[in-house]
């Protein structure tokens, strides 16, 4: 029997996927998009009052990635073994359909356009010595005003919540003032600010920096978007990272995309379907197509395809390329091979500021992308001449719904008590009285982090597990020390009894056991030189032309912001210049 | 709310849509009909621990979370029933860890590495500290006075005692988690006894509607909790 064949397959059924999907069957292309986890629909999981439930949910985790069947080995430095991520931790991956898309929390940023082009920035303002030694500062290889239309139509998809600063070159309103110029404004005004937020804002405003509202893809009306779909305005039910939203108010591919695309006939979705591979023919420059495995059956399937569209997220993207052969694995001794370089993450450490105990903050209320935000410590948008370090941090109250469990298991410790009468006793105070500010920082990439094969340990299906080198490196810790810094007086303005800054610490390793965020990314990197990069500056692989890699792998630095506005963008940027030139001739889009 | 009784129907009505190996929507379930089971039968009789190994989480657990001031504490809440229920999930098998060898050690912040899921944590963890009090007080733990069960627990969570192949350390961050998500999670699971838990908190559980409450200047949200079947306090 022949093997199916299709114009285009797409693997993993996240945004990447699901803008992709769309795209190419908008563009008449016959698509099957490939997902390793199980359907999943609101209607179905996300309905009340079941999808209440933290226990079931955040804790014992039931929509992320069952690690069972594959994980990763992690380790700090090249001298060590890497060990299996066994539990979930430090990072969250989605898996099913949706993705992480189904159950993150919705800030949904742009970019600072500075960070596209860090490495010139940098060396502009303050010379090529400034920046240390180690470290692989890159820039994009495309800019802002190149991304613009796709950051405005992705925004449109999503339902995006929040206060333009400049539309069009004027001056529209109470924004970011750091933040670049739009075409046109958010199609829905911002969130309200929540009672610690609205706290922050004063507080940070009183201090002389420029307080914004997060933009946020929890709807702040009922929106249908430019597919026809539709969602309900958010209640600020605080079960929302981690969990899918109940009232169709957070953006999900689910919910956002694929209703529409569904009912494109051009258009499969099959789940439970975990590509092992991206077949390429004998000259390891094209592929031929995917093979997946049934994971209720265990039968193997090749479908053969024109095009192959990696979305299977940032490190499932770079561990399909390794062990398909897709481009030259990275060699952090030699320095050679771009599969597995620049592997980054981000910096985040979450300080608490209690205030009386008259005033209750209301830590359950809250949605996943409301807040308010500074960027006076973000990018390029303070001198670090005399501070010698690259990247910063936002600064911001995201108070996106704290529940019981978290809060307990986490409360405690640092020379307090984590049990007894005592730690009760704070735990209560803590949750009725304190809230959170968090300095979400960047991460900058270094010659021995990366990404590769690892040794040892397999996954179910009998392939060698992806590998991570990282730690935290000196630049990025004298960051967030400076920027974590920078709240104390904030925490003062907003009437503090008592705080709790927390940053990192100068030598401290990377710890898998405590919840970071899930914005990994690196390890195929876009960029303008295939010595320096896996992808093209429009996420086609140099080495292999057909093969498209789409997700925050193409990330050359961790930015200080959450990473999925960047993501989606840069997929409707791809698929544009697929179906506007790609399609037309089949080849490189860029000539090596 | 629909009443408690049509779950299960709708349950088999998602199981139906989905198919049935999913391995989430069949841990649901599971946990689903086991928490309908034993809500009819009282007293709560483990099924998972023994007698023994039971009067050890009844105790411990209260040591942890106590009965105070405050509110209720671990017993009161129901969290020894929590933990033995939660003993018949797939959580409790280490069905969603990676669990293939080879397990080899390392510096803790690489996480855990041992070859043990949680129901081998409390078999082998209750044996141990069993042993380690009877060696070092003469008795076991749920016999000793308060203050002595806490200088264990304390030892315990210093790391300075191994409980054969367990590290104390990872069996107390093993029952200090279980024994405040039983104090916290919904009444559903067996813990968390008449909102006792989420009442301490002034947490409202399962309302998930704040659009009048975003911003009162700082103001208590003025509910009582409501659980998942409905419960409120
Ligand atoms: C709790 C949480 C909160 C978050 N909050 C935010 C936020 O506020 N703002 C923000 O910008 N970002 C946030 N994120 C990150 C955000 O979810 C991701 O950036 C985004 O979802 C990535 O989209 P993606 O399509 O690249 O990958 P994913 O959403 O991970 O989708 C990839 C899909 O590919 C599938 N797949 C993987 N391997 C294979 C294979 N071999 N075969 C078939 N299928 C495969 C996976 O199962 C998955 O469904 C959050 C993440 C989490 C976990
Ligand atoms: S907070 Fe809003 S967007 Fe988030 S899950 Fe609740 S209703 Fe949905």
């Amino acid at each position: 029997m022949g093997r199916t064949h299709v114009d285009a397959v797409i693997v993993g059924a996240g945004w990447a996927g699901s803008i992709m999907a769309k795209e190419l069957t908008e563009a008449g292309l016959s698509v099957i998009m490939l997902e390793r986890g199980p359907e999943r629909m609101t209607p179905v999981e996300g309905a009340y009052p079941e999808s209440i439930d933290e226990l079931r949910g955040a804790v014992r985790k039931r929509l992320f990635q069952n690690l069972s069947q594959s994980t990763v080995t992690i380790r700090n430095t090249m001298d060590q073994t890497a060990l299996p991520y066994r539990q979930l931790a430090a990072f969250l991956p989605g898996e099913g359909v949706g993705g992480a898309g189904l159950h993150w929390s919705g800030v949904h940023f742009r970019v600072a356009p500075e960070d596209l082009r860090l490495r010139s920035s940098v060396i502009e303002r303050y010379g090529e010595k400034f920046i240390p030694e180690g470290m692989n500062l890159q820039d994009y290889g495309v800019t802002y005003a190149e991304l613009e239309p796709f950051f405005d139509k992705a925004e449109k998809v999503f339902g995006t919540s929040g206060e333009a600063y400049k539309v069009q070159g004027k001056i529209v309103g109470n924004g970011n003032v750091f933040s670049p110029d739009r075409s046109d404004n958010f199609p829905l005004q911002a969130m309200k600010d929540t009672f610690s937020a609205s706290i922050f804002r004063d507080a940070a405003k009183n201090a002389g920096y420029h307080p914004y509202a997060l933009p946020a893809a929890n709807a702040s009306r009922q929106y249908t978007n430019i597919y026809g779909c539709q969602m309900g305005p958010c209640n600020f039910c605080g079960y929302c990272s981690g969990y899918d939203c109940y009232l169709y108010s957070k953006a999900s591919p689910n919910v956002n995309i694929l209703p529409a695309l569904r009912q494109d006939p051009g258009f499969t979705l099959i789940p439970n379907a975990h590509v092992l591979r991206v077949d390429l023919d004998s000259t390891k420059t094209k592929a031929t197509g995917v093979t997946y495995l049934d994971t209720e059956t265990r039968e193997e399937t090749s479908l053969s395809a024109d095009l192959v569209i990696l979305g299977a997220f940032q490190f499932n993207n770079v561990h399909l390329m390794l062990v398909s052969g897709i481009g030259k694995p990275y060699d952090p001794v030699s320095n050679t091979g771009t599969v597995g370089r620049n592997f980054v993450y981000q910096t985040i450490t979450s300080s608490r500021v209690w205030l009386p105990s008259s005033t209750y903050t209301n830590q359950f209320v809250g949605a996943g992308g409301a807040g308010v935000a500074i960027d006076d410590f973000n990018s390029m948008n303070f001198d670090h001449g005399p501070l010698g370090f690259v990247g910063g941090s936002p600064v911001w109250v995201n108070q996106a719904g704290v529940k019981p469990i978290a809060a307990a298991i986490g409360a405690g410790g640092g020379g307090t008590p984590r049990w007894g009468s005592a730690y009760k006793n704070a735990l209560i105070n803590t949750y009725k009285h304190s809230l959170g500010i968090d300095a979400h920082g960047s991460n900058m990439a270094y010659r021995d982090v990366y990404l590769d094969l690892d040794p040892t340990w397999k996954d179910v299906y009998g392939q060698p597990l992806l590998r991570m080198t990282f730690t935290w490196k000196d630049n990025d810790i004298r960051m967030n020390q400076y920027v974590v810094s920078r709240i104390e007086p904030i925490a003062r303005a907003m009437g503090a009894t008592k705080m709790n800054l927390v940053h990192l610490n100068a030598g401290q390793p990377f710890d898998t056991r405590n919840y970071q965020t899930t914005h990994l990314g690196g390890g195929a990197i876009m960029g303008d030189n295939p010595q320096t990069s896996a992808l093209n500056r429009y996420l086609q692989s140099w080495d292999v032309s057909n093969v498209f890699v789409i997700g925050s792998n193409a990330f050359p630095q961790g930015m200080g912001y959450n990473p999925t506005g960047m993501v989606a963008a840069l997929a409707y940027w791809a698929a544009h210049h697929i179906r506007t030139t790609y399609l037309k001739s089949p080849g490189p889009l860029v000539k090596a | 709310m629909e009443p408690t009784l049509n779950r299960p129907l709708r349950r088999s009505f998602v199981k139906g849509l989905l198919g049935t190996t999913s391995f989430w929507m069949a841990s649901g379930n599971a946990s689903w009909t086991a928490a309908l089971a034993a809500e009819a039968a009282h007293p709560y009789q483990p099924i998972f621990f023994d007698a023994m190994e039971y009067r050890f989480v009844e105790a411990a657990s209260e040591r942890l979370f106590p009965a105070d001031n405050n509110g209720p504490g671990a017993k009161a809440l129901g969290v020894a029933e929590f933990i033995d229920r939660q003993m018949q999930t797939p959580y409790a098998r280490g069905e969603n860890w990676y669990m293939s060898g080879p397990f080899q050690q390392g510096p803790a912040n690489l996480g855990y590495q041992l070859p043990f899921v949680p129901r081998d944590l409390y078999r082998k963890g209750i044996a141990g500290v069993e042993h380690y009090t009877r060696q070092h007080y003469g008795k076991g733990f749920a016999d000793l006075p308060p203050a002595q069960q806490d200088e264990i627990l304390t030892a315990l969570e210093g790391g300075s005692v191994q409980l054969g192949e367990v590290p104390g350390r990872v069996f107390f961050e093993q029952l200090r988690t279980n024994t405040l998500e039983g104090a916290f999670a919904d009444p559903l699971y067996g813990g968390n006894r008449g909102l006792g838990g989420w009442i301490m908190l002034g947490f409202p559980g399962a309302r998930a509607d704040f659009m009048d409450w975003v911003n009162q200047e700082g103001a208590p949200y003025p509910l009582a909790p409501v659980s998942i079947s409905g419960e409120t306090a």
